[in-house]
C-alpha cells in the first residue's frame, strides 16, 4: 500500500500529541513587567499616611537602592507578607510603599495592626504609578537601583524564602 | 435568624471590601465630551485586556483596575494621543498579553503562514487529482 495514505492520519496524530502536551503544561498567567531595566516614570504621590511622607521619582534617584512595595490595605495577601517586609527591613532593606486605591484611615488601621516597615508611603488613587511601572496586581515588589531604574520585579506576596532573593537583588543593584 | 442576617450582610459587604473603598477614577465610567474621541477610546478599550479578569476587555470589566485603565485610555486620547500610541504604551509594560489585536511577530508568524501553506497544499492535491483529467 502507498505509504502516503497514512500521511493525514500521522499529521492528525501530531496535532493531537502537541495539544495533549500543552494541556499537561502548568498554566502561566503571570504578567511580568516590561519595565524591568527601564527608568521609573515621573510621578509625585501625596502621602497615604500621616506618619510617612509621600513618594516622588526624585526620592528613588538619590543613589540608594530600595524596595518599592505596591500594596493596599484591602489586599489580603498583603497581610501575609507584612512579617516578611518587617524581616527585610530588619536586615537593612529600605522599603518605600505605594498604596493603591486606598483610604488614609484604612491605611492607618492596617499599619497599626500589621506593622509599618515603610520609610515613605505614596497614595496612588488612580493606579497611575502601578500602570506606569507595569504592575498588574497587589502585592508586587520592585527593586529600584539608586538611579531610579527598575532592576527586578517580585509578583505576589513575599514568602520567607523570597527574603534572601530580594536582599541579593538589592545587593546586585548596589546596596 | 441573627446568624442569617450576619451572613447576608457579609455576602453584601464582601465585594466592597475586596477592592477597597476608594471611588472609581474620574473617567472610569464617564465618557469623553467629544463623541469622536469617545468612539476612538471605546474602540481601543474593547481590544485591551483586563489584567485582573483575564478573559474580559477593559471595556467589559467592572474590576477597579480596569476602570483605572479606562481612565488612562480616555485621558490620553483626550490629550490628543493616537489609539495605537496608547496601545503601544500599555504593550511596553504588559507585553502582548494586554492587547487582543493580533500582531505578526517572531512568535506568532506561524499562525498567519500555516493556513496559507495548508490552503496551497490542498489546492495542489485537488488539482493533481481532478484538474488533469479534464484536459
Amino acid at each position: 500500500m502507498n505509504w502516503r495514505v497514512w500521511l493525514p492520519l500521522m499529521l492528525f496524530a501530531l496535532f493531537l500529541g502537541v495539544a495533549a502536551y500543552q494541556l499537561t503544561q502548568p498554566k502561566d498567567d503571570v504578567v511580568t513587567s516590561g519595565m524591568i531595566g527601564q527608568e521609573l516614570p515621573y510621578f509625585e504621590l501625596p502621602p497615604a499616611h500621616s506618619e510617612n511622607p509621600g513618594v516622588t521619582t526624585a526620592d528613588l534617584r538619590d543613589g540608594k537602592p530600595r524596595l518599592l512595595n505596591i500594596w493596599a490595605s484591602w489586599c489580603l495577601p498583603c497581610i501575609a507578607e507584612a512579617p516578611q517586609l518587617e524581616a527585610l527591613k530588619e536586615q537593612g532593606a529600605e522599603i518605600v510603599g505605594i498604596a493603591i486605591r486606598d483610604d488614609p484611615e484604612d491605611v492607618a488601621q492596617f499599619l497599626a495592626r500589621h506593622g509599618n516597615p515603610y520609610t515613605r508611603i505614596g497614595r496612588d488613587d488612580l493606579s497611575e504609578v502601578q500602570l506606569g511601572i507595569g504592575s498588574s496586581g497587589v502585592p508586587e515588589t520592585f527593586v529600584i537601583d539608586g538611579n531610579g531604574v527598575i532592576t527586578y520585579q517580585h509578583i505576589g506576596d513575599i514568602r520567607a524564602d523570597d527574603v534572601p532573593v530580594l536582599l541579593e537583588k538589592l545587593r546586585e543593584a548596589g546596596a | 435568624m441573627r446568624l442569617l442576617a450576619a451572613f447576608l450582610l457579609a455576602v453584601i459587604a464582601a465585594p466592597a471590601l475586596a477592592q477597597g473603598s476608594a471611588p472609581p477614577a474620574p473617567y472610569a465610567y464617564r465618557q469623553l465630551d467629544d463623541p469622536a474621541q469617545e468612539a476612538a477610546a471605546q474602540e481601543l478599550m474593547e481590544t485591551l485586556r483586563c489584567l485582573k479578569c483575564q478573559s474580559q476587555s477593559i471595556a467589559d470589566s467592572d474590576a477597579p483596575m480596569a476602570g483605572d485603565m479606562r481612565h488612562q485610555v480616555r485621558i490620553r486620547i483626550a490629550a490628543g494621543e493616537q489609539p495605537e500610541d496608547v496601545r503601544a504604551w500599555l504593550m511596553q509594560r504588559y507585553g502582548d498579553y494586554v492587547s487582543y489585536a493580533p500582531v505578526v511577530s517572531a512568535r506568532t508568524w506561524p499562525l498567519f503562514v500555516l493556513p496559507i501553506v495548508f490552503l496551497l497544499t490542498i489546492a495542489a492535491v485537488l488539482w493533481r487529482r481532478f484538474g488533469k483529467g479534464k484536459v
